[in-house]
């Protein structure tokens, strides 16, 4: 894939969106003055044989006024949340939920506690805080029990280290300068992600900016996994003879010793 | 060091692969015996997605099997007939065992039929093992024993269908190894094993085989069948780890010749004895967790059942 154009076409994409946005939502005051701009070290993270998790760098600039909240979400994916029970003796499990875009990573960090920047219902409309991500389930059960197993989503991302309950920092560097560190874990998943920051003033969101980041397999490792799903059958018979030729190697190499 | 596994798509450390390859092949080279019931749980362990597991494992399987039988064709110790009986049996089994393992992974459960399996046969292996070493040390310390009669006819010698096996000096139905082969192939495909722990004593006790060929012949047809294995998996379900899999043959293959030299040092049946030990031991901890109340009672599992 041409990394440069996908970049080009996504950012565009996620400008054009958060025009859009911008445009089109109440809270959010179209100020020309409050300028936000923000970049990543690196926007595209190639998972290479020695990948062991990375630690991007956000940095931007404001013009000296207001607080910064920064949302990090990873691709989304269809979850299936189950859940045991004791039958039998044993754990079993015997029901399930199945969830639809959630995203495979999530991170937020902000200048200040984010509860004192904005009021829990924008926070909820931006998807501000692990507990805030919308997630739509594919069945329709008594809220009780889809707020079990939504806490169950969260709660097992977390401990996969995928979703961090905890907010992260934004550290301004004089009035204008700040940046964040977004460490993506060894066990990331591949796609594209949003990284979007906040720029906050007197509870209102007076700008934001979306810059893209890709993580992509590479070199052996991409090849291997698209060459496994594209041509499983080959991809078997291939995995087949390597073993019957290892094999065959080691045995012939261990009796000449 | 770290190395990404493409399949898994995880990050493990490549040093406690090639530990665990070289552990459990030094195990199979001491008790002659494949390790996949050991290794299979392990990689699970450490976090390996069960479908990754039972796949990857399989895969490896075939390696160590062939370094295995090259040693034993050499001795003229496989009989090729029954070898291919058995196989053809052991293909229609894993694909059986294959569909079933996509069907229970759709539905959540093959964590489950994965557990349930290792608790019964290593359960009831381990301790059949146990008794008959047991017995095989008491009676060698009393001296003198009961001689076993060289073939028992049962009913399974009434069966049609008679086939004359010549390096087993066997002339029995071809429904009996052909039924065996199916089953082993079942649980080779679920249980992400060669199945060597029931085929051998399968042979011996039901077949009648002369023991100097059932390790060879075992070995023999355990190639094929996991070979169909990585196939059926790699094709339906796309979790056969290459990487993971040579990792886990380099160890394994400089293990098992350290095993192979170590196992001199014991007595027959002490080492029957200590490997039920151990098969017990899985057996226990497998059926330890099934019971024992999980910290959380929620899991999830993404589309590649990585789970958390």
């Amino acid at each position: 894939m041409n990394g440069r154009l996908a970049k080009a076409v996504a950012f565009a994409g996620a400008l054009t969106l958060g025009i859009v946005f911008i445009a089109g939502f109440a809270p959010v005051r179209a100020q020309e003055e409050s300028t936000l701009v923000a970049d990543l070290s690196e926007n595209l993270i190639a998972i290479t044989t020695g990948f062991s998790g990375i630690d991007v760098l956000l940095f931007g600039a404001t013009d000296g006024y207001g607080e910064v909240i920064v949302v990090v979400r990873g691709p989304t994916d269809s979850v299936t949340v189950r859940k045991k029970e004791r039958v039998a003796g044993i754990w079993v499990n015997t029901s399930s939920l199945g969830f639809d875009g959630v995203p495979g990573y999530y991170r937020f960090a902000a200048s200040q506690p984010v509860d004192t920047l904005l009021t829990e219902e924008l926070r909820q409309t931006f998807q501000i805080g692990d507990r805030n991500i919308a997630v739509a389930p594919l069945e329709t059960r008594s809220p009780a029990i889809e707020k079990d197993f939504f806490d169950a989503l969260i709660r097992n991302k977390q401990r996969a280290s995928l979703y961090d309950a905890e907010q992260g920092t934004v550290k301004f560097l004089g009035n204008r300068l700040f940046r964040t560190q977004i460490s993506l874990p060894a066990n990331v998943p591949t796609g594209k992600y949003s990284v979007e920051v906040f720029l906050v003033s007197d509870g209102i969101i007076v700008n934001r900016t979306t810059t893209p980041l890709v993580v992509v397999k590479s070199g052996f490792e991409e090849q291997v996994y698209t060459f496994a799903h594209e041509q499983a059958a080959l991809y078997g018979l291939i995995a087949i003879v390597i073993a019957l030729v290892a094999g065959w190697f080691a045995g012939y190499v261990f009796r000449k010793i | 060091m770290t190395i990404y596994l493409p399949i898994a798509e995880m990050s493990v450390d490549v040093f406690l692969i090639l530990a665990m390859g070289g552990g459990i092949g030094f195990l199979s080279g001491v008790f002659g015996v494949g390790g996949g019931f050991l290794m299979t749980p392990l990689l699970i362990f450490i976090g390996v997605p069960p479908a990754v597991a039972v796949a990857t494992e399989a895969n490896q399987i075939v390696a160590s099997s062939v370094s295995g039988v090259l040693a034993h064709m050499q001795r003229a110790n496989v009989d090729f007939k029954m070898g291919i009986v058995l196989t053809i049996g052991g293909f229609a089994g894993s694909a059986v065992g294959v569909t079933l393992f996509t069907l229970l992974r759709s539905l959540g459960q093959v964590d489950l039929l994965i557990s349930i399996s290792y608790v019964v046969f290593l359960g009831i292996i381990g301790l059949v093992m146990l008794l008959e070493s047991g017995r095989t040390m008491l009676r060698s310390h009393r001296g003198s024993g009961r001689r076993t009669k060289l073939h028992q006819h049962t009913w399974l010698h009434g069966l049609p269908f008679k086939v004359r096996f010549r390096r087993s000096r066997l002339y029995i139905s071809a429904l009996v190894p052909l039924a065996i082969g199916f089953f082993v192939g079942v649980l080779a495909a679920i249980m992400g094993v060669g199945g060597g722990f029931i085929m051998v004593p399968a042979m011996i006790y039901l077949l009648g085989m002369p023991t100097s060929v059932v390790v060879g012949t075992s070995l023999f047809q355990i190639i094929f069948v996991t070979a169909s294995v990585t196939f059926l998996q790699a094709v339906n379900n796309q979790t056969v780890d290459i990487v993971l899999a040579l990792l886990l043959l380099l160890g394994a293959v400089v293990g098992a010749q350290f095993g192979s030299k170590a196992s001199g040092v014991l007595r027959g049946e002490q080492l029957r004895g200590l490997l039920a030990l151990m098969v017990l031991g899985v057996c226990t901890k497998i059926g330890f967790d099934l019971v024992a109340e999980p910290d959380d009672l929620f899991s999830i599992t993404d589309a590649l059942g990585h789970r958390t």
